[in-house]
């Protein structure tokens, strides 16, 4: 029996509204498998849980009251493995029929606490339809042939780019284009992104909905951002390394990649950054994981962290699990996902609560280099500029070649600039070869 | 509940007095107007609309009726035909579906079919709605399939004022028109105007003026829209209620004009959403006032159940205060 | 009663019903009738005969085979022409066709499509005249086809109930559409369930226009006089198919001979000219007349004019304000 409490989902994460559960009582979870949908000042988190079992109880109904961190929510009860169908070569396990069918109970070794799990549980189901997968086809890779949540994901459609034409109302889009102004250059104020008419310039006569000031999001979340970055200069003895890294041979390599791609499939410069930051890491070990009470705890995988930034002004930094997992293709994929999940605010508590660094660019603003300020409890973050043509030396000459500004900041308390130092030569090295990578 | 303007002298009464006041005043001013239904007579109505008019106008006037409907429905357009004015009450709308005939292949189409020649000058009234535990089978809210048939006008008391005087302005009516009065309002009172007479049957009317959205709605969920309205003031939101009041016509120059004035809708409907009423109002909307819309639009209607007994299903499948209350901050996009 | 014009009259009557049905069929082919067209063929003694005994004031109540019907009340027949080639100048403006003929001057309120959907208008119309105080009668005319509908139930059980001024008239012509009435009802014999709603209910041989007039005219006196309701089961046969797409494979061909045999117009005519009431040259001049009529009619027909389009939704509601 475990009580599932209330999980903190992020550093500065004090309380939370529970605005869905996602199973119900007797449905077998498990490990990894999204719960619960809760709401932080950031935004809609969807809630893992972390033991493979069923749900026994449901402590609370989802309502607009603020929940502390640690409130029991839920009571799971655990299994031994479950016996699933397909595995007569468990030790002593009979199969035992489901529900319809007769119960033979001579020489059941294992305990079972539910009935034979299907080949695939309602909750992958569901994320199967979510993600607009069909279970026909999927090759299982689950214990006994269970479909997994990564066959699911695996399986799924990659997601596009962010679809560049931004969503207005009528009235709103009407009004943009009898005053000839560019929608893309408009902030909406609506959580979902959609522009309305008083998002629009020169909206001063007309009535604007005041809102109450705890309603409004965009509030929230900046002070979320207050709270995190005030912490994290107060706590952490922040360096700063910064390089020049050549792309020539990168963007060319990409190029000719991108040529046979289709244009959902094609890989993005930052997909190649994050790669080989990936990698890097492996050789600075010390960069990545978190500063957990008075000492560095190093993390074995690399929960890549990433900075994007929303249309109603606020940034999140959400994590692609297991990034060191993924190949190139597997990066770009995750990415187009993490930031179309991020913008849409429908991100996971593991994304928001798990990476082990993070990686920001600012380069689509126009930035040459960037100085991060590292979200605790990480121990480094790395930052990218503007990709720009610049004059190099090469031979003696001075030519144009297209490079990045690379950046780390980095904990003094778990590295030094020597580490650090190596870590960014290790990404320029690696980036000099992007056919490795 | 009615808003009524600036001070007129008023007296108050239930809904139900109201429908009853109706009836007595038609029967007594013209004789060709007489009741007609199951237990309207003796038993004083299933509703106790009719009590007490037994005694004062006698059994021809207050005709009893088998539990024949599409035989008293048909003859009830017989009876207009024939020079009368009957009004003739269907229990509720559950069983107006035993009457479906006769009131679309005969009400509804004799003047056509007939070239001008045969108006139908019938009155149905019918009780509708749920929220009163009766179970799926006498629980409907129909009053969309009625106002799909051309022939045929459909209106929706949802006030006090509106189901004493609605009537009056029905009897008069060449053609057929079904009156909807939700069970669930006969025991309401509210102020009428002393001096109040017939009133339309063909306009909506807004109940609540405001500035930020819409909300559309008719008959039993009016109070509700208005309770709603007056909540979402204390997040600073003001919400217009525009009560349709006439299903068929639809008063499309009002759905417009509160769309074009708050930019944002919520339509509020006890049926069901789909291929009901409300996407009547919503694709009146999208037609005539797209370029208005600063927000998506939200549709609080039944959830797509047959209609539970037990309590607490009943009332989680049927459009309540909070669910508008959310529609409307839904599409303000909070 | 004894008016010696009457046998000529009824005679004529059911001719003219005949040519003018024959006529229909051979203008359905030719497409200058469409939709559905239900002929009267071997009926004319059943309208003819009830209707011989209204008055003028009466309400008539029909089905979609009701040609014969309108004919009898004197409804013109180029105007029923003209209906049925769907043209302003028919009865319903084009709007009905065949199966719906209206008409207010003669109190006829269709023509309807649905089986026994006439029934309880029929009973509306009697309760208007009762409780407005009118010495009227509707007379309703069904298959017995509708005998198996709610509506006829509840329409027979209101009638008496209330004591409405209305004659059942049932057409049993043995066939609703392609089965038989041995195949839909336990109880064949219609009379018998409309007496179970304490009325006087009569069989009829259908086929013997005298016989259906002395009926009619016996139920209609007593209902004038207060009797109540009236139910007539007029026994009878229609020669031709259900409608004009019907392949008749339901019923045998010598049992279509048969009936033929009994033949109402024939049998009237023959009785006739054995009583020396009628003439062989009487008869030729009948069918002269009739013919020139129909002609007639067709001429009205084919220089008939179209609705115009712009009034297509005109009289979905009444245009004058108050009635």
């Amino acid at each position: 029996m475990i009580e599932f409490k209330l999980p903190s989902l992020g550093a500065d994460m004090d309380e939370g509204m529970l605005v869905a559960w996602l199973v119900a009582p007797g449905d077998i979870v498990e490990r990894g498998q999204v719960i619960a949908e809760v709401e932080t000042d950031k935004g809609i988190i969807e809630v893992e849980c972390w033991e493979n079992g069923y749900v026994d109880q449901l402590l609370l109904k989802p309502s607009s009251t603020k929940l502390s961190v640690g409130t029991p929510i839920a009571v799971l009860r655990t299994t031994a493995e479950p016996t699933l169908a397909g595995r007569p070569d468990a030790p002593g396990a009979e199969v035992i029929a489901g529900p319809s069918g007769p119960r033979d109970t001579v020489g059941v070794v294992e305990e079972v606490e539910a009935d034979v799990a299907p080949a695939v549980s309602p909750p992958i189901r569901h994320l199967a339809h979510e993600l607009g997968v069909d279970l026909d086809g999927l090759e299982p890779t689950g214990d006994g042939g269970q479909v997994t949540r990564d066959d699911v994901r695996r399986a799924s459609v990659p997601i596009s780019v962010p679809d560049a034409r931004p969503r207005a109302t009528p009235r709103a889009r009407r009004s943009a284009a009898a005053r000839a102004i560019d929608l893309g250059s408009v902030t909406p104020s609506r959580r979902d992104g959609l522009i309305v008419e008083d998002d629009l310039p020169g909206a001063a006569t007309r009535r604007v909905v005041a809102p109450a000031d705890d309603q409004d999001p965009g509030r929230a979340m900046r002070r979320a951002i207050a709270r995190s970055m005030e912490r994290s200069k107060r706590e952490i003895p922040h360096y700063y390394l910064g390089m020049q890294i050549d792309l020539d041979e990168a963007m060319r390599w990409l190029v000719e990649t991108n040529e046979d791609r289709s244009l959902t499939k094609r890989i993005l410069p930052a997909a190649l950054l994050l790669r080989a930051v990936t990698i890097a890491l492996h050789e600075v070990p010390d960069l990545n994981g978190h500063w957990i009470d008075g000492s560095f705890k190093p993390s074995h995988v690399v929960h890549l962290g990433v900075a994007v930034s929303l249309r109603t002004g606020g940034l999140v930094a959400p994590a692609i699990l297991n990034a060191d997992g993924l190949d190139l293709e597997g990066i770009m994929v995750s990415l187009s996902d993490l930031v179309a999940r991020a913008r849409s605010g429908r991100l996971r508590s593991s994304e928001m609560s798990e990476a082990t660094v993070t990686v920001t660019s600012l380069g689509d603003r126009g930035v040459d280099t960037v100085f991060p300020i590292i979200v605790p409890p990480q121990v480094a973050m790395v930052g990218f500029g503007k990709i720009a043509e610049r004059p190099v030396v090469v031979e003696g000459s001075i030519v144009a070649h297209t490079v990045v500004s690379a950046s780390l900041t980095a904990d003094h308390r778990v590295t030094d600039g020597h580490g650090g130092g190596l870590f960014l030569l290790a990404v320029d090295r690696l980036l000099q070869e992007p056919q490795n990578l | 509940m009615t808003v009524t303007e600036p001070q007129r002298a008023t007296v108050t009464m239930s809904y139900r007095e109201a429908v009853r006041e109706g009836i007595r005043d038609a029967i007594a001013g013209d004789d060709r107007v007489f009741l007609m239904g199951e237990d309207v007579g003796r038993y004083g109505g299933c509703y106790a609309v009719s009590k007490g008019l037994f005694d004062e106008f006698g059994e021809e006037r207050i005709r009893d009726t088998p539990l024949s409907e599409s035989g008293f429905v048909g003859a009830g357009i017989g009876a207009a035909l024939g020079g009368m004015r009957p009004i003739v009450e269907v229990m509720t709308v559950n069983f107006a579906l035993l009457a479906l005939d006769q009131i679309v292949n005969t009400a509804a189409l004799y003047l056509h079919m007939s070239g001008g020649q045969f108006n139908v000058p019938i009155v149905i009234r019918m009780v509708t709605g749920a929220g009163r535990q009766l179970g799926a089978q006498h629980s409907h809210s129909l009053e969309g399939w009625f106002a799909h048939v051309p022939g045929l006008k459909v209106v929706a008391p949802a006030t006090i004022e509106d189901a004493r005087w609605m009537l009056a302005t029905a009897l008069k009516d060449p053609d057929p028109v079904i009156i909807f009065e939700h069970a669930g309002l006969y025991g309401t009172s509210g102020e009428v105007p002393v001096d109040s007479g017939p009133v339309d049957i063909d306009t909506a009317r807004i109940r609540r003026s405001g500035d930020d959205v819409s909300i559309i709605t008719h008959g039993g969920s009016l109070h509700k829209a208005v309770a709603a309205a007056e909540e979402l003031v204390s997040t600073g939101i003001s919400a217009e209620v525009l009560d349709l009041r006439s299903l068929r016509p639809l008063d499309v120059d009002a759905i417009i004009r509160t769309v074009s004035h708050t930019h944002r809708l919520v339509i509020v409907d006890e049926g069901w959403k789909s291929v009901g009423l409300s996407a009547e109002v919503l694709a009146i909307v999208v037609e005539g006032a797209m370029w208005e819309l600063d927000a998506p639009v939200k549709r609080v209607c039944a959830v797509e159940v047959p209609i539970p007994y037990a309590r607490h299903m009943e009332e989680a499948a049927l459009p309540q205060v909070p669910d508008i209350v959310a529609a409307v901050h839904e599409v303000l996009g909070r | 009663m004894n008016d010696p014009d009457q046998p000529r009259r009824l005679l004529k009557q059911m001719v003219m019903i005949r040519r003018f049905e024959e006529k229909c069929a051979e203008l359905y082919q030719a497409e200058k009738i469409r939709g559905f067209l239900h002929l009267y063929i071997g009926e004319e003694a059943v309208a003819t005969g009830v209707i011989e005994t209204l008055e003028p004031g009466d309400a008539v109540v029909a089905t979609y085979r009701e040609h014969g019907h309108a004919l009898a009340l004197g409804v013109d027949p180029g105007r029923i022409l003209a209906e049925m080639y769907g043209e302003v100048e028919g009865v319903s403006m084009g709007r009905g066709g065949s199966m719906h003929l209206f008409d207010a001057e003669k109190r006829l309120y269709g023509g309807n499509a649905i089986v026994g959907g006439g029934l309880p208008v029929a009973v509306g119309l009697g309760l208007a005249d009762r409780l407005q105080g009118k010495d009227r009668v509707t007379a309703v005319f069904f298959g017995e086809g509708a005998v198996a509908e709610g509506e006829f139930h509840e329409s027979m059980n209101l009638a008496a109930l209330w004591h409405l001024p209305v004659l059942f008239c049932c057409e049993n012509n043995l066939y609703a559409m392609g089965t038989a009435l041995d195949r839909a009802q336990t109880q064949t014999r219609i009379t018998l369930k409309a007496s179970s709603y304490e009325m006087p209910a009569w069989d009829v041989d259908g086929m013997d226009v005298l016989a259906v007039e002395e009926a009619a005219s016996r139920a209609v006196e007593s209902i004038r006089g207060g009797g109540g309701p009236h139910f007539l089961e007029l026994r009878t046969y229609r020669f031709r198919a259900h409608s004009m797409f019907d392949p008749e494979l339901y019923r045998d061909k010598d049992e279509v001979m048969e009936w033929k045999h009994r033949d109402p117009i024939e049998m009237f005519r023959k009785k006739l000219e054995t009583d020396a009431t009628v003439t062989g040259q009487d008869m030729a001049a009948i069918e002269d007349e009739v013919l020139a009529e129909i002609e007639s009619a067709v001429a009205f027909a084919d220089a008939g004019t179209l609705e115009p389009l712009s009034d297509l939704t005109r009289f979905v509601y009444s245009e004058e304000v108050q009635r």
